[in-house]
């Protein structure tokens, strides 16, 4: 990070109310999380009464993860997310290999319709998509939520700038010594491709583990539901909205990926800035 | 190789991400057109050709038109919003503000969180009485009020938790391209005599314009793409006041089970995506991405 002085920073007053508004802002962010972080972690009799002396309980955890199967719904998601990141992986370095450094016809033509899907998400396809599934017989599965997002223009994209950064001499040399294409994709592109590796995935699997609408739509069972369907079957199914239960039970399901991200903060931001810079 | 070999290659490569691209875009956007000209299968009767019947039925639908309706203003009440806040977190953590690092933290944290546990979360701190609006409304003084329930507000509430979840991950954009931005720049401005403002104003503004395009473009995408709060929040209610076009798509497809008159809504928010592309491309256009 650069730290060297500006310039332009804020001197005398100006930066006395300067740093008052960022904290100011930064606290009304912080605040929603922190109240249902105090409803979570205090009786129901305290979740609306901000008492300093109020004992602390887990008790609402507890009560959230008996309440609903949640241990399946996790699984599904793990599965969910690891499933459409390996077949991602794959399918985007292929395509992305043959627009960076193939020569073949229909190239610009192939290349629009791929970007086509930047703008037209199988997020607002599912009507579509939901007849095709049942046509394929594989509703109310893990691989139906995760299919129409294997081929991710958005990778193939990311991917395909990155290559284009690497040296064709690299590829030439590798190809002198007897490489065949895929060789080369592997011991050269592939690895030195590997920070872009990184941020995408961490922009998939936090955009998987997230993602709701298609999955509330194609499965119907405890079997195939991720997380964030299950939480939504738990919240809205009667509980008699007791809140230190539903709110224990949202930060349950967030957990990992904010735990994930408080510990591997700078590659989160950098990823998402290296996957935003085009 | 030889070129024809190429071009094999290439094709091969090509061809698993494609098939799968046709098979879950390209396919259900054009069977989307089509299906929108047909009607719902009923039980034994198959669905026949009813010309633009949806379309018509479509157009004098007023909950479509408030669904559009809604649509627009919650895109004008959320974007400028969260764009601007974003700019100014950037120009914030960029700078030498004490505690950068837990403001970056409180800013971009709502970002990574599924939008479905900032409803709940959201919904928990809009509660009628209980919620802790309520109370800091309360102890000034205010009559209670219940956000999500009155038609006049639950939109802007909604608003509200769109600006909180995005602000953070459009200042990630800007906070990039003020770091990449040379400091010599600043130096010459400053050696010249600009005041603050006049150098944020004429020189880092402009200087960050694609990256505000950029955010612009997908904060466009997400306003017509993301209604998962809404699924839980109010499900567009009360009395259609939160409903959004793709909310209104679910309901029509999925709890009202009527395929042909939700494929016919869907080629509407197709239109509107489409333009965006359109405008993406020549406004912005290759110069700025797509290189």
């Amino acid at each position: 990070m650069n730290t060297a002085t500006h310039v332009y920073d804020a001197r005398g007053m100006a930066r006395v109310l300067e740093t008052a508004a960022a904290w100011l802002l930064g606290f009304l962010w912080v605040l929603p999380l922190l109240y249902a972080f105090w409803t979570a972690f205090h009786p129901a009799e305290f979740s609306t009464r901000l008492a300093l002396a109020a004992p602390l309980t887990l008790d609402n955890f507890a009560k959230a993860w008996n309440a609903a199967p949640f241990a399946r719904y996790f699984l599904n998601t793990v599965i969910l997310c690891a499933m459409v990141l390996a077949a991602q992986l794959v399918l985007v370095t292929l395509a992305a290999y043959a627009f960076a450094r193939f020569e073949f016809p229909g190239r610009n033509v192939l290349f629009a319709l791929v970007l086509v899907q930047l703008m037209i998400m199988p997020d607002v396809l599912i009507v579509e998509n939901y007849r095709t599934m049942t046509w394929l017989g594989i509703k109310d599965t893990i691989l139906a939520i995760g299919l129409p997002y294997m081929a991710s223009a958005f990778g193939i994209f990311l991917l395909r700038q990155t290559f284009k950064t690497i040296p064709r001499e690299l590829d030439e040399a590798a190809r002198v010594e007897g490489c065949t294409p895929l060789q080369v994709l592997w011991k050269v592109y592939v690895p030195l491709a590997r920070p872009t590796y990184l941020a995408y995935a961490l922009v998939s699997v936090s955009y998987h583990w997230n993602n709701f609408l298609w999955p509330l739509i194609i499965t119907n069972s405890v079997e195939s539901r991720p997380v964030t369907v299950g939480l939504q079957v738990f919240a809205s199914t009667d509980q008699g909205i007791d809140w230190s239960i539903i709110t224990a039970a949202t930060l349950l399901t967030t957990a990992p990926l904010l735990v994930a991200f408080l510990l591997f903060q700078r590659q989160f931001v950098a990823s998402f800035m290296r996957a935003g810079i085009r | 190789m030889t070129r024809t070999r190429e071009w094999l290659y290439a094709w091969l490569l090509l061809a698993p991400a494609m098939i799968l691209l046709v098979l879950f875009t390209h396919y259900p956007a054009v069977a989307n057109l089509w299906h929108s000209f047909l009607s719902t299968p009923k039980g034994n009767r198959p669905a026949v050709w009813v010309g633009a019947d949806n379309y018509a039925q479509l157009v004098e639908d007023p909950i479509f038109w408030q669904a559009l309706t809604n649509n627009f203003w919650y895109a004008l009440g959320t974007i400028p919003v969260s764009i601007a806040l974003a700019l100014l977190m950037a120009v914030w953590v960029h700078g030498k503000v004490p505690g950068r690092g837990l403001l970056r933290l409180a800013y971009f944290t709502p970002t990574v969180l599924p939008m479905i546990a900032v409803a709940n979360i959201w919904m928990f701190f809009y509660t009628p009485e209980y919620g802790l609006l309520e109370q800091l409304t309360k102890g000034m003084g205010f009559a209670s009020h219940n956000w999500l329930g009155s038609k006049s507000t639950a939109l802007v509430a909604l608003m509200a938790v769109t600006i909180w979840k995005e602000a953070g991950f459009f200042m990630i954009f800007y906070l990039a391209a003020l770091q990449s931005m040379s400091p010599s720049l600043a130096e010459a401005a400053a050696i010249e005599g600009a005041s603050r403002w006049y150098y944020f104003r004429r020189v880092t503004f402009p200087l960050l314009m694609p990256v505000t395009l950029f955010v612009l473009v997908n904060a466009v995408i997400n306003a017509f793409r993301l209604v998962d709060h809404i699924v839980v929040m109010t499900r567009g209610g009360p009395d259609n006041a939160t409903a959004l076009l793709l909310y209104y798509v679910y309901e029509i497809g999925f709890r009202f089970w009527d395929s042909a008159y939700a494929a016919a809504l869907t080629m509407v928010l197709l239109a509107i995506l489409g333009l965006t592309a359109l405008f993406q491309f020549f406004v912005l256009g290759r110069r700025t991405h797509y290189q």
